[in-house]
């Protein structure tokens, strides 16, 4: 028999942002969303153990928190429209309900989203996405609101990645729900040209919350919520490559997690790292998702730029000039100094280190990189691969000079004695 | 949902010039769709007065006393589903080009 525990929390990843969200749309209330959602999580707990798992815990929860709803809403007598809407509120997955509403009929239909304007069937997931990311939100806010109310993350954990006590995130949040509520921000998913502008700013946020669990000092957890939810998304927009090309890049990227640091926890540059210690796995469920979502967006671009890396035998046999052209592209689409930076490199290695230090000095034009430490160590390493190792030398001495940390400043200091070194012989 | 549309003056320079919608079209649009409840523009700062009462006494001072290079030149308001279409509606007004428009919703005040 299943641990009723490891039942409970799985159920709970599965249904918690569902439960949320079908509770926002029928009564506008994320507080009340929340508390009811979190509400049937602890009952759980208390009554799984003596009562078994039932048969549909998703199922369980959702009615468990609804009822737990209309029991508030009662209380404080709200209009009975709110309270009819929620008694038909679908269980998933079930043509029972796994408890009654007393003098309420539930129909079975199992559905989780309502019909759109358009008539197509809406994950109600999508509309609370779309909601927490919405631009009039701070950023900051826009990411926090994810995390709780999607994620199901505790505000704490939150609290915690941001540097901030638990009281001042709670204030946050409660800042942002407010400001939905107040300020008219739509509990929809846009459609048309409004949903190629908005779609952005939702994979930015998922961008923002994988590096946010991904740098050193983040919240490992973070990153497979990232996933989590690009997962999420993407199964429910299959349509949109962009959704596909980012799940993708994370998992490329998250594929390297056991092996992008040394025994000291200093990260180590691709050609360092032991590519037996990759996640294969993830690597082989990323591959197969570009595959199913042909795209040429910026994120999609990154992910087959990391698709490259990720399976290349040895940083010798990587595909160079199969990165270099997806950098011309990308550049096309996003021309960033740091993305012209990356093409520099590829260029220089997919066609000579003259052919890289050409398009270098174009990408640093513009004076944005000058005291970018990895554009002066990329200039260097080219410098060192034409031949000139005492240029190289210098450079790489500057590069140490920017460096922020104390082992890339030693990893710097010792290329310079190294290209040094090699002209003795 | 009812909004207050601020028509202001921004210090930033970089504003688009081109393909600025027009204001006729704009008022027009709005006043057929039955989107804009009323609207006008406003006399410089320099015609404003402010008024104040402290402990009883009125205080009457020219202008504003904030010495300040964004103004608000005129508002709107209009009657919109929710903020995404009020952005839509502020996002054709010409002053969203070159100055910017700030959106703030009226409170519902509860009646009993």
């Amino acid at each position: 028999m299943t641990d009723p525990r490891t039942a409970v929390a799985a159920a709970g990843a599965d249904s918690y942002a569902r439960i949320v969200a079908a509770l926002i749309r029928v009564t506008g209330d994320w507080t009340l969303a929340e508390d009811c959602a979190q509400e049937a999580l602890t009952q759980a707990l208390e009554r799984w153990p003596s009562d078994g798992v039932p048969a549909n815990p998703g199922g369980w929860l959702m009615t468990v928190a609804r009822n737990r709803a209309i029991d508030v809403l009662r209380r404080a007598s709200v209009e009975r429209r709110k309270l009819r809407e929620l008694a038909i509120l679908s269980v998933p997955g079930s043509s029972e309900p796994g408890l009654s509403v007393p003098g309420l009929s539930v129909p079975g239909e199992a559905s989780s989203g309502v019909e759109s304007e358009e008539g197509e069937v809406v994950d109600d997931r999508l509309r609370l996405i779309f909601t927490c990311c919405h631009p009039a939100l701070a950023l900051e806010a826009r990411v926090a609101l994810t995390l709780r109310t999607v994620g199901g993350v505790p505000t704490a954990d939150i609290a915690r990645a941001f540097l901030v006590t638990e009281s001042t995130m709670t204030r946050r949040l409660t800042r942002a729900k407010t400001k939905i509520a107040d300020a008219g921000i739509p509990y929809r998913v846009p459609t048309g040209p409004a949903l190629t502008e908005r779609l952005p700013g939702v994979l930015a946020v998922l961008y923002l919350l994988f590096t946010r669990g991904y740098n050193a000092d983040g919240e490992p957890a973070f990153a497979d919520e990232a996933i989590r939810l690009a997962r999420l998304l993407a199964r429910l927009m299959p349509e949109q490559p962009e959704v596909s090309g980012l799940l993708a890049l994370f998992l490329f990227q998250h594929s390297r997690r056991d092996a992008r640091r040394d025994g000291d926890g200093n990260l180590l540059t691709l050609e360092k790292q032991d590519r037996s210690r990759w996640d294969h796995a993830a690597i082989a469920e990323g591959l197969e998702v570009l595959a199913g979502a042909p795209g040429a967006g910026p994120y999609a671009l990154q992910a087959k730029i990391a698709g490259c890396h990720a399976t290349a035998p040895s940083s010798e046999a990587t595909d160079w000039p199969r990165i270099a052209t997806l950098y011309d592209q990308l550049a096309r689409v996003q021309p960033t100094p740091v993305i012209e930076l990356n093409r520099a490199v590829a260029h220089g290695y997919a066609d000579g280190p003259q052919a890289g230090l050409r398009l270098l000095a174009a990408a640093r034009a513009g004076g944005v990189l000058d005291r970018y430490m990895p554009a002066v160590a990329a200039e260097a390493e080219l410098t060192a691969r034409a031949g000139d190792r005492n240029r190289a030398a210098d450079l790489f001495l500057d590069a140490a000079a920017l460096a922020n940390t104390e082992p890339e400043r030693r990893a710097l200091l010792e290329r310079a004695h190294e290209v040094l070194g090699d002209s003795d012989e | 949902m009812k909004y207050m549309m601020f028509v202001c003056t921004d210090t930033e320079p970089e504003t688009d010039e081109t393909d600025i919608p027009d204001i006729e079209v704009w008022v027009a649009n709005n006043d057929a769709r039955g989107r804009r409840v009323l609207g006008s523009v406003l006399a410089p700062p320099a015609a404003a007065t402010t008024v104040r009462v402290r402990k009883g006494e009125l205080l009457i001072s020219d202008g504003p006393f904030a010495e300040t290079k964004e103004v608000i030149v005129g508002f709107d308001i209009i009657e919109c589903a929710d903020l995404d279409e009020a952005i839509e509606v502020a996002r054709t007004h010409p002053t969203a080009w070159t100055g910017r428009i700030e959106l703030r919703p009226f409170v519902d005040m509860p009646r009993d």
